[in-house]
């Protein structure tokens, strides 16, 4: 077994740049409301994008749709050169293996510990044996700081450190592409941080990173890109120093007015 | 006249008891394997099966158990299937009992937040994994309360199969008082019985469930 923390920095050195996540004239819509309307976006090996946006400007739908959880009805998505094919379980589970997400409200299991919520997928899902699951999970526990709750139930634990728990969940799965949604939304501000600091280091470590988030300074300090959505639409995108600093569009000059009042 | 002691009534209503068990017990976990059944297509299957089977639970739940025993025991007659009274009570019990055993336990699996389904799916697990190791072992902790106090409902249910003819403990409690000439001493033996069975029952109900509240605090 490979240490799951050196991987993504391996790989990225390897095939930095090459494309990873590709989105062709993506369209999705809820009965006749269509949320998105038509999205092409490529992302790269090892680049950290930020998804900024209003709510209900379809940024977590598009995130969604990247590992299937949202079925959309037009246009095409691969992910590590596999396309999204909703009907296919087995291409579900081939795609879903590449892409790991972690959530909002965290969504731990909270009827197992610490430890056997980030050994259940890879023992259920990689045929790997408990012994091996059980050292990877001790290893990516401490790696975001909780080697010491292995056997901890999840409700015995604060909110960034279930989080914490949660990114190594998805880790232990190995996957390519990491999406964040809103991850530090439902957690008290002084533990916003914690979690904070893990993604960044996963940043470094040249995992690449969708995250939709409302942390601006986090977005500018950390992303490659950023991306503005509105309506449905990718409306303005491009490195965050040069978006935040200079925006093109009213809309995004309103929206990022809008955070500072 | 009455040659009958008080322990020759207790004597041959408990052996009837045997059969009130017995027709529970089969009830019970017969209606439990075509409830889960139920459950499992209900969650799998397209809208109309799920129709389908919502109109199944409302039929059952919506209609008397009498009336079930009735057309389960003249309805296959009918059909020119002879039908003993044990077989038509058997197979009306278990499908009253799936009815309200599918309709609980999918009420269970549905109060699993959905972000349950949505993380466990995003790390690739199936849908049987999910069912087996993060939808179910949650849904069955809520669900044992409330399937353990139907348990109950079964319990008393069966003393409607006396209608068409089985002896169960009502029955037999109705054919010693017509032999005996003492019903009330007859029949309150039945209803201890009956209590008897049920009682501890639905105290085990209640002990799960405050175990379930202890456990979330």
């Amino acid at each position: 077994m490979s240490i799951v923390a050196e991987a993504p920095a391996h790989a990225a050195h390897v095939a930095a740049g090459a494309p990873i996540v590709q989105i062709t004239a993506l369209r999705k819509s809820y009965g006749s409301n269509e949320v998105l309307k038509g999205i092409d976006l490529t992302v790269r090996r090892g680049e950290v994008i930020a998804i900024i946006g209003k709510s209900g400007s379809g940024k977590s739908t598009l995130l969604r749709c990247i590992n299937g959880l949202e079925v959309f009805q037009q246009g095409s998505l691969s992910v590590d050169g596999k396309p999204l094919l909703h009907e296919s379980a087995m291409a579900m589970r081939e795609l879903r293996q590449r892409v790991g997400m972690i959530f909002q409200g965290f969504n731990l299991f909270p009827h197992l510990t610490v430890g056997k919520n980030v050994m259940l997928a890879p023992t259920l899902v990689k045929k790997r044996s408990t012994l091996e699951t059980a050292s990877q999970a001790r290893k990516l526990l401490t790696r975001v700081g909780l080697a010491e709750k292995f056997d901890a139930m999840p409700d015995q634990l604060s909110g960034g450190q279930q989080q914490r728990v949660a990114i190594a969940r998805a880790l232990a799965m190995e996957p390519a592409v990491l999406l964040c949604d809103e991850i530090t939304s439902a957690l008290d501000p002084e533990l916003v941080g914690e979690v904070l600091r893990v993604v960044e280091s996963l940043a470094d470590e040249g995992m690449t990173l969708l995250m939709v988030t409302h942390e601006m300074s986090f977005a500018r300090k950390v992303g490659d890109r950023v991306i503005f959505m509105h309506q449905g639409r990718v409306h303005e995108m491009g490195p965050p120093a040069e978006l935040f600093a200079n925006p093109q569009t009213p809309e995004l000059q309103q929206f990022l007015s809008s955070l500072h009042d | 006249m009455n040659d009958f002691s008080l322990w020759d009534i207790l004597r041959n209503l408990l052996m009837a008891l045997r059969w009130t068990v017995a027709l529970s017990v089969i009830a019970f976990v017969g209606g439990g394997v075509v409830g889960a059944l139920l459950l499992f297509l209900r969650l799998r299957a397209g809208k109309a099966l799920d129709r389908a089977i919502g109109t199944y639970v409302q039929l059952f739940q919506g209609t008397p158990l009498l009336m079930q025993l009735f057309l389960a025991y003249f309805g296959i007659a009918l059909l020119g299937v002879e039908v003993s009274a044990w077989t038509a009570a058997t197979v009306a019990l278990t499908l009253y009992t799936s009815a309200y055993l599918t309709e609980i336990w999918r009420g269970c699996v549905a109060s699993i937040p959905k972000g349950q389904w949505e993380a466990s799916g995003s790390l690739a697990l199936g849908f049987g994994e999910q069912m087996r190791h993060v939808i179910l072992p949650q849904a069955l902790k809520i669900a044992t309360a409330p399937t353990v106090g139907f348990l109950v409902q079964v319990v008393k249910g069966t003393a409607l199969a006396s209608v068409i003819g089985f002896v169960e403990l009502t029955k037999a409690g109705s054919m010693i008082s017509n032999a005996t000439f003492q019903p009330f001493v007859v029949f309150s033996c039945v209803a201890l019985m009956y209590f008897a069975l049920c009682f501890p029952i639905s105290l085990y109900a209640r002990h799960l469930e405050r175990k379930i509240h202890v456990h979330r605090r």
